[in-house]
């Protein structure tokens, strides 16, 4: 178990500033996620850690030890790949035995190593088996196993959930969360996925272009965004913006509602030219346009909103987000 | 209208897009084949067009020729030496060839050349490299003080005659035949390379793995299909071949230092005129180059493919 510091980290590949100074702290069996659109430099920083990649610049400490020029397998950590990189020629056994098979550690404590990591995944009856005959989620498990054996001070993940099928990534998630708690490591999670990053995160940071936007929990980072890219990045539909008195005030769909649902409070009225509805089941998006912004409103009220005409809607000013125009920074009152 | 219907159907057209291979198969490879299979048992030479069946004679003739037992140790040696050799030369350009470094397009170039050069005029090059008097090599060690003076590390005459002692000749053919092995081999491996996913390389060194465990542990086993089948058409290539003996030393130095069975058979069957002789030596690689591609083909089978 070890926390993680990051003092202006930076790698350039011939000109492309990948990751562009990254000051960053990770707690002691800390849950950080890297979250990010592809290209944001997420899966660099990760690579930097592992030392899969050398720093054009800055330090990259390890449970108190700049580790900046050791080799991957001197700075304890362990990675599951996006791919799993399982080694095919290996059983389940030999790939989740190899790293202590490298350490040199006895056959007997190896087997007892392999049959812990492959009970906490639930995996014990497939050791026989090849990679390529157990299924994706199996595969997963075995990637995670394989990084945990040998107790790493720091284990990375880069979006090892990206190749599960919907369903089996829901449950894989949870069960994910539970056992980095129960093992208690310190973890760095990379991914694109906002819904992982919110569920799995003690914190996250919101990388964009090489640099992190914004750090914070799951609700911080939805609730109090610290400019225009994560207000826009975090939240699915993304957050609505207009111009307003010449600044741009943002607000969440699911915080514009129809006016029948917020009566006589201090809610701020607005007139919606309703052009599409999408019934989702549990909730209905609204996509239309206020004056000449585009937005959408996500509502669960039982409303017939015809298309092609105006409705009252309805958004209350603790919902309000301002920007400034130029910069795209937060204007707190 | 009819034509291209007849083509379109697979009865027809797998047939005739065979054919000119199976005419090309039986007539260049099998024909001769039986041919040898024919005069191997038989009196049959050159001068004499009449020939009758003799039975084993020319086999157990072979095998009481001490010349022969020698072309067969020559040709083990020198098989087994240079792909020894090119296996694992082959790794160290491929471990080059994969990192980034400037000029490399030009560093590719000049290894691969002696694939694309023919190889009787590559092969002329080295009879000058290592010629017995004008040899450029012996003139390096020379102006080095290695040779032809008194106490020199390699002797006190003026030249090493590379082709005319046997242990020397013995090494330059299998360093020329390694000259020209190397390309291939080295392309083969680099594509083998390229198909083990880089997660796979990585996982290994994030594991702990140094590089010869990396090596013998992951890349070697993934690329196992690719270096059987390597190894498989280079010792066929080399067992059967002549074309660097033959021009550097036609067998010699005396006596028959580097006489491999390829040149032994030329030797006997036409340059002596002995057919049947000839075809037997000829044919004595044909079991045990079956063997050699059963067991090399079953290798690559079992291998697991990602």
């Amino acid at each position: 178990m070890a926390n993680v510091q990051l003092a202006g980290i930076k790698k350039h590949f011939e000109g492309v500033k990948a990751v562009d100074g990254i000051d960053l702290e990770i707690a002691d069996g800390e849950f950080l996620v890297l979250l990010g659109p592809s290209g944001s430099g997420k899966t660099t920083l990760m690579r930097l850690v592992a030392g899969l990649e050398k720093p054009t610049g800055g330090h990259i400490v390890i449970d108190g030890a700049v580790v900046n020029d050791l080799p991957p397998r001197d700075r304890g950590i362990a990675m599951v790949f996006q791919s799993y990189a399982l080694y095919p020629h290996k059983t389940v056994f030999g790939n989740i035995s190899f790293p202590l098979t490298v350490e040199g550690m006895p056959r007997e404590d190896i087997k007892k190593k392999v049959a812990w990591a492959a009970g906490l995944l639930g995996i014990g009856h497939l050791l026989d088996r090849m990679p390529a005959h157990v299924s994706g989620g199996e595969r997963q498990r075995v990637a995670i196993a394989r990084a945990l054996v040998r107790r790493p001070k720091v284990l990375l993940m880069d979006e090892p959930l990206s190749n599960l099928d919907a369903k089996v990534r829901h449950t894989a998630r949870e069960e994910l969360k539970l056992f980095q708690r129960e093992i208690n490591v310190t973890t760095i999670y990379v991914t694109h996925d906002q819904a992982e990053a919110m569920g799995l995160g003690d914190r996250i940071a919101v990388m964009h272009e090489g640099t992190i936007r914004q750090i914070g929990t799951p609700d911080s980072i939805y609730n109090d965004p610290a400019n225009m890219f994560v207000a826009g990045f975090v939240g699915i539909p993304p957050m609505n913006f207009m111009e307003q008195d010449g600044m741009i005030v943002g607000f969440r769909p699911e915080a514009l509602l129809p006016a029948e649902a917020l009566p006589d409070k201090d809610c701020m009225r607005l007139r919606l030219l309703v052009e599409r509805v999408e019934d989702l089941g549990s909730h209905r998006l609204v996509y239309g346009t206020i004056g000449k912004d585009k937005v959408i409103a996500n509502h669960s009220l039982r409303l017939n909103l015809p298309e092609g005409e105006e409705h009252e809607f309805a958004v209350c000013s603790q919902e309000v987000r301002r920007f400034d125009p130029k910069t795209g920074v937060r204007v707190r009152p | 209208m009819r034509m291209p219907r007849l083509f379109e159907r697979e009865t027809v057209l797998a047939p005739l897009m065979l054919v000119p291979v199976a005419l090309y198969m039986l007539l260049l490879v099998g024909f001769p084949f039986l041919m040898a299979f024919v005069y191997s048992f038989s009196n049959v030479t050159v001068g004499n067009p009449e020939f009758h069946m003799t039975g084993f004679g020319n086999f157990s003739a072979v095998l009481r020729d001490p010349v022969f037992l020698k072309s067969l140790l020559n040709t083990c040696i020198f098989t087994f030496t240079s792909i020894g050799l090119v296996l694992v030369l082959s790794n160290m350009l491929t471990e080059l060839l994969m990192r980034e470094f400037r000029f490399k397009w030009l560093i590719r170039f000049l290894i691969m050349l002696p694939w694309t050069a023919p190889i009787a005029l590559g092969t002329i090059g080295y009879l000058w490299f290592l010629d017995s008097v004008f040899s450029p090599l012996d003139w390096l060690l020379r102006s080095w003080g290695l040779l032809g003076k008194p106490q020199a590390l390699l002797g006190p005459m003026s030249n090493l005659y590379w082709l005319g002692r046997p242990g020397l000749a013995m090494a330059s053919v299998i360093v020329v035949h390694i000259w020209r092995l190397l390309p291939l081999a080295t392309m083969i491996r680099i594509a083998g390379m390229n198909s083990i996913p880089r997660e796979v390389i990585e996982a290994a060194q994030v594991d702990g793995a140094g590089y010869y465990r990396r090596l013998f542990h992951i890349v070697l086993p993934l690329l196992l299909p690719v270096i059987s089948v390597t190894v498989l058409f280079s010792t066929l290539f080399t067992f059967t071949d002549m074309t660097v003996v033959w021009v550097l030393t036609k067998g010699g130095p005396p006596d028959n230092s580097t006489q491999v069975l390829a040149s032994l058979a030329f030797l006997k069957g036409i340059q002596g005129g002995d057919l049947a002789q000839g075809a037997a030596v000829s044919l004595f690689f044909f079991p045990v180059l079956a063997g050699l591609a059963a067991v090399v083909l079953r290798l690559a089978k079992k291998a697991v493919v990602t």
